[in-house]
């Protein structure tokens, strides 16, 4: 892709960025955070690139250590954040959902 | 393999960035939240899959190797993490992600062909690498591995400039020669600076870090996508510098001070220490028992939250009060400020987890108005967000701090541990007024005292 669609491409994705984040509520900060973090974990798909096209020992070994922490950072990110949004609850729980895990109350 | 056409690549990486619009979308309400997460989760499912198909991999069962191992080490960890250890592991996470990209950076260089392309590289590197030192002391200092007060030296800013220059030195170099052994030399500098750029804040400044960490690390990823050439990279990582950019600026905001001036001037070494001695001035102290009568025959109760309620572990007791006095027929909210617990917004999930239900949680803007209709403020573990002298006092460091307006309700009562002053060493007229009554022990004590005597009443 040439320089200058990307760089559109990058100016349109600040402007959205702005525009969904700034409507998130203040309550769901920590989420928010999280979920942002998980998100730059994508980067592990350039890590797999950088791994995949390593042919001396050295550089694929920097290439899998790239490999391992975005895994951790993508896998841990979505995973934590999916714990703490369980906990948020509305003052009717829901019945359709989470029946199982309702049950203690 | 190559079994997907360009085209059909590019429409996965589009259906890929698409579910993380949406996932940070699902955020705007706690009921569409955690869809919105897994949508997030399938979309980065999605792209990594996109790219074993479409891109001509060597190596893969090292690479599947790796990320079995990566999963394997994070999500048990994740999975089992106090939710007042949040901080530390989002801090953790965040540091990975931007050495990741401070690795991929290093290794395209070589294919990195003309002086544009070097730049985003040199970006990548240097951001990803102060973005994964910065998050390690962020970690230390959370997990007490280290001194959580600032660490200020003397020649600290000098030696800032210095490492900065050298790194804007070195980066010019790598752009123009592509040196590989420059460039190694500019992930030290970036790994230095990220050192120094936390080392001087202190343990109540770690939410705008770690914010700002965050939108570093989504800055060096959409840079990486530029090096790589990879639109869905630049996307995500845009994203996600766009949330960590809001969340500093909100965090500076309930702050009431610049961003640059908590980086930079973090409470100007010792010059509120001084002002830890106690007043002589009479406070009204109370018993369990008075304080629950109080709570009990109240109509509306606000309870104030801070990080004291956490760190004695109270939630959960606090939690139990709401319950036991809504039963009564008393209406009970909690005023979250925006910078209790130590990240943005992590007292709503510390409250979340003890099952205290959303539409209790209010934010400062909306239950501000409130409180002139409360017959109760009950202030756990919390002093500086509810401290008049953030209005009042001009040259007050807390001065100009946004702040809860507990003393518009007809009653107030502190669960204090003693007299100290808070973090920012202010002492708070609050407590001396006539309406404000004093509860003194550890907070998780108190409130199960408290809860005792309201369910007697």
């Amino acid at each position: 892709m040439d320089g200058i669609s990307l760089l559109t491409i990058t100016v349109l994705a600040v402007f959205v960025g702005f525009e969904v984040v700034s409507k998130v509520s203040s309550t769901l900060h920590t989420p928010l955070m999280s979920g942002a973090n998980a998100i730059h974990g994508i980067i592990l798909v350039g890590a797999i690139i950088v791994a995949g096209q390593a042919h001396e020992p050295l550089v694929l070994a920097v290439a899998l250590l790239a490999v391992v922490l975005a895994t951790a950072n993508l896998v841990g990110g979505f995973v934590v954040t999916d714990r703490m949004l369980e906990m948020f609850r509305g003052r009717k729980p829901v019945a359709s959902k989470n029946t199982e895990k309702e049950d203690t109350r | 393999m190559t079994l997907l056409s360009p085209v059909w690549t590019a429409l996965l990486y589009l259906a890929s960035a698409v579910c993380f619009i949406l996932a940070l979308k699902g955020l705007n309400s706690p009921r569409t939240a955690r869809q919105g997460n897994l949508v997030g989760a399938f979309g980065a499912v999605i792209a990594v899959v996109a790219v074993f198909l479409s891109v001509k991999l060597d190596n893969i069962p090292w690479i599947l190797g790796s990320i079995a191992v990566g999963s394997a080490v994070a999500a048990p960890v994740a999975r089992r993490v106090k939710m007042t250890q949040m901080p530390q592991l989002v801090a953790l996470f965040n540091g990975v992600g931007g050495g990741a990209a401070a690795l991929v950076a290093l290794l395209e260089l070589p294919h990195a062909g003309d002086g544009w392309v070097r730049l985003a590289v040199v970006f990548t590197l240097l951001v990803g690498a102060v973005s994964f030192a910065g998050s390690a002391i962020t970690f230390a200092k959370l997990q007490e591995l280290m001194t959580t007060r600032p660490v200020v030296f003397r020649g600290l800013p000098v030696l800032m400039a210095l490492v900065l220059l050298a790194a804007v030195g070195t980066g010019a170099a790598v752009v123009l020669g592509g040196s590989g052994a420059l460039a190694v030399v500019l992930l030290l500098l970036g790994l230095v600076a990220g050192v120094l750029l936390v080392l001087p804040v202190g343990g109540a400044d770690v939410p705008i870090v770690i914010s700002l960490l965050n939108a570093f690390t989504g800055l060096a990823v959409a840079a990486s996508g530029l090096v790589l050439g990879n639109v869905l990279l630049v996307v995500a990582g845009t994203l996600v510098g766009a949330s960590g950019t809001i969340l500093t600026r909100a965090m500076a905001a309930a702050m009431g001070r610049s961003v640059a001036g908590i980086l930079f001037g973090a409470f100007r070494g010792g010059s509120t220490a001084g002002s830890t001695a106690v007043s002589e001035r009479p406070v009204r102290s109370s018993s369990a028992e008075d304080v629950a009568v109080l709570l009990g025959y109240a109509q509306r109760v606000i309870i104030v939250p801070g990080y004291g309620l956490a760190v004695a572990q109270g939630q959960h007791t606090a939690a139990e009060l709401a319950q036991a006095l809504e039963e009564r027929g008393v209406d009970v909210d909690f005023a979250i400020h925006p910078v209790a617990g130590r990240m943005p917004g992590h007292m709503n999930v510390l409250l979340a987890e003890a099952n205290v239900p959303y539409e209790s949680l209010k934010e400062m803007a909306e239950i501000n108005s409130e409180f002139k209709t409360a017959d109760v403020a009950l202030v756990v573990g919390a002093n500086d967000v509810v401290n008049p002298a953030a209005k009042t006092t001009a040259g007050s460091p807390i001065y100009g701090m946004p702040i809860l307006e507990v003393s518009e309700a007809r009653q107030v009562v502190f669960l204090k541990r003693s007299m100290r002053p808070g973090f920012a060493g202010i002492e708070n007229d609050l407590m001396y007024e006539p309406q404000t009554t004093l509860l003194f022990g550890d907070a998780k004590e108190s409130l199960t005292k408290v809860l005792g005597a309201v369910k007697g009443l």
